[in-house]
């Protein structure tokens, strides 16, 4: 059973348990997008769908929505990337010390896993990665760097991300890449769209 | 050789806006665009340009260009005095400028933004398709400062048929609409009535107003995964006190939203200014 929440009067919040099953219905609203649909926003556990009200109602797009199952998603990737990383950030000693493993495991758990992007957020083309081992699952730095520079590979909580500009950022730094994840002169400028399936290579 | 602007003063704070970028908030870019997006429109169709063309938003006026050749423009939004060269000229209406004038925008009476459009619109180089600078997420171009040079585009609609648009004035107190946010049942029963007004604080920008006024009773505890955010969303951190999303609002947020000022609201609440007071109202349907 999807629940389906009004948020506002054009658009509906449709409120999931896991971020598979986000992919899975937006992998499958895509494909077949209800009548009246303006965009859809994946997060952590919901699936914004704004709608154009001259179009449709809420009561008719959720119905629409609520049709779909919900699987744990076996959904086709979008795309799929290739990052180049370089294993020498600034956090490696501390997030070993903090997990208990070596700097060396923690490079290999991490590099070792297959990630996909759930949603965007925090910043433009900031992609949050599902699929981090959670043996990796460490909270955000307790003060925040002022900087961090784009390319910084990092995690925190349950997931990994990529930087994609310099900005300011709480996120465990545990190496950089070259790959220009965000390019405003790129259609689309992200890399790593919700969707794409990750893999990490040590260069 | 096309006409430029030179800033001779942004005033408070002035940035170059059009509709934005709707659509490109999956890739974590938000709308942005004029906070008032009304009065950015209205500014368009007085000097024959399309609704969607980039104009100045001014915040609390005090606005000093120059123009190197002729144009008109219009004026919109909160209303200021105008100086053009040496005349005054008004709001709402499209005003002929001759090659070397400047415009100077006072302080307004009431309201917070003014825009000044000009035909053809402002031709700054767009970023992923549009001319607004986001200030949550710094993309477009750089707010205005002294000595920036603006070019006047050529993109245009038709001739300008209408000498005047009055407008009403801005109420004293806002009354917005609002419909149900998706957390509206992590607060206890009848928070929507919200009977009680609030008052904007000096903590208001493009981003959002930071209200103060009384605090809304959770009856449930529990932290929000990160979920996306539309302009007017009334999100509740811990104290309690809502703050009012606008253009440039986070693409995702992790405090419950109770509830969602409807769009022309949304124009209404961009005009509020510091020690305004808003009520909430919920609209019918909603």
């Amino acid at each position: 059973m999807i629940r389906v929440l009004p948020y506002g009067d054009q658009a509906a919040l449709v409120d999931l348990e896991r971020p598979e099953q986000v992919l899975g219905l937006h992998a499958a609203l895509d494909d077949e997008p209800p009548y009246g649909t303006v965009e859809m926003v994946p997060a952590a556990r919901t699936l914004l769908v704004r709608f154009d009200l001259g179009r449709t109602s809420f009561e008719r797009i959720s119905a629409e929505i609520a049709r779909h199952s919900v699987s744990d998603g076996t959904h086709r990737p979008r795309q799929e990337a290739e990052v180049p990383v370089r294993y020498d950030g600034a956090d490696l000693g501390e997030v070993a010390r903090e997990t208990g493993l070596s700097e060396a495991e923690v490079i290999r758990l991490h590099r070792d896993a297959t990630y996909t992007v759930a949603f965007c957020g925090f910043a433009p083309g900031f992609g949050y990665l599902t699929g981090l081992d959670p043996k990796l699952h460490v909270p955000r730095k307790g003060t925040p760097r002022t900087r961090v520079p784009a390319g910084s590979v990092a995690i925190a909580g349950e997931y990994s991300a990529v930087y994609p500009r310099e900005s300011p950022g709480g996120w465990r730094l545990l190496g950089h890449t070259e790959l220009p994840v965000w390019d405003v002169d790129r259609e689309p400028p992200n890399l790593l769209v919700p969707g794409t399936r990750v893999r990490f290579v040590e260069s | 050789m096309s006409t430029k602007i030179e800033v001779l003063s942004p005033g408070p704070f002035a940035t170059v806006q059009d509709l934005g970028r709707p659509g490109l908030a999956s890739l974590g870019v938000g709308r942005s665009g004029a906070a008032d997006r009304s009065s950015l429109r209205l500014g368009n169709r007085l000097v024959g340009n399309p609704e969607g063309n980039a104009a100045i938003e001014a915040t609390l006026g005090g606005l000093a260009i120059r123009f190197s050749g002729p144009a008109l423009i219009a004026l919109t939004g909160a209303a200021c005095g105008i100086r053009v060269g040496r005349r005054a000229a008004g709001m709402y209406a499209p005003i002929h400028v001759r090659s070397g004038e400047e415009v100077r925008l006072s302080v307004p009476a009431n309201g917070l933004r003014t825009y000044l459009a000009v035909r053809g619109g402002i031709d700054v180089a767009p970023v992923l398709h549009a001319r607004a600078t986001d200030t949550l997420a710094k993309l477009g171009p750089p707010p205005l400062s002294a000595g920036m040079t603006l070019p006047v585009g050529a993109r245009v609609s038709s001739y300008p048929v209408v000498d005047l648009a009055p407008q009403k004035a801005f109420p004293a107190e806002l009354v917005l609409r609002v419909t149900a946010g998706p957390r509206l049942d992590w607060f206890v029963p009848g928070t929507m009535a919200m009977p009680t007004s609030y008052e904007v604080t000096a903590d208001a920008d493009r981003v959002g107003l930071r209200l103060s006024g009384p605090a809304l009773q959770r009856c449930r505890a529990g932290e929000l995964a990160p979920e996306a955010c539309v302009p007017g969303a009334l999100q509740v951190p811990p104290a309690g006190v809502p703050i009012l999303f606008l253009a440039d609002h986070p693409v995702t947020g992790g405090y419950p939203v109770v509830a969602v000022v409807d769009d022309a609201g949304i124009d209404l609440a961009a005009q509020a200014r510091p020690g305004q007071r808003i009520r909430f109202t919920r609209s019918r349907g909603g």
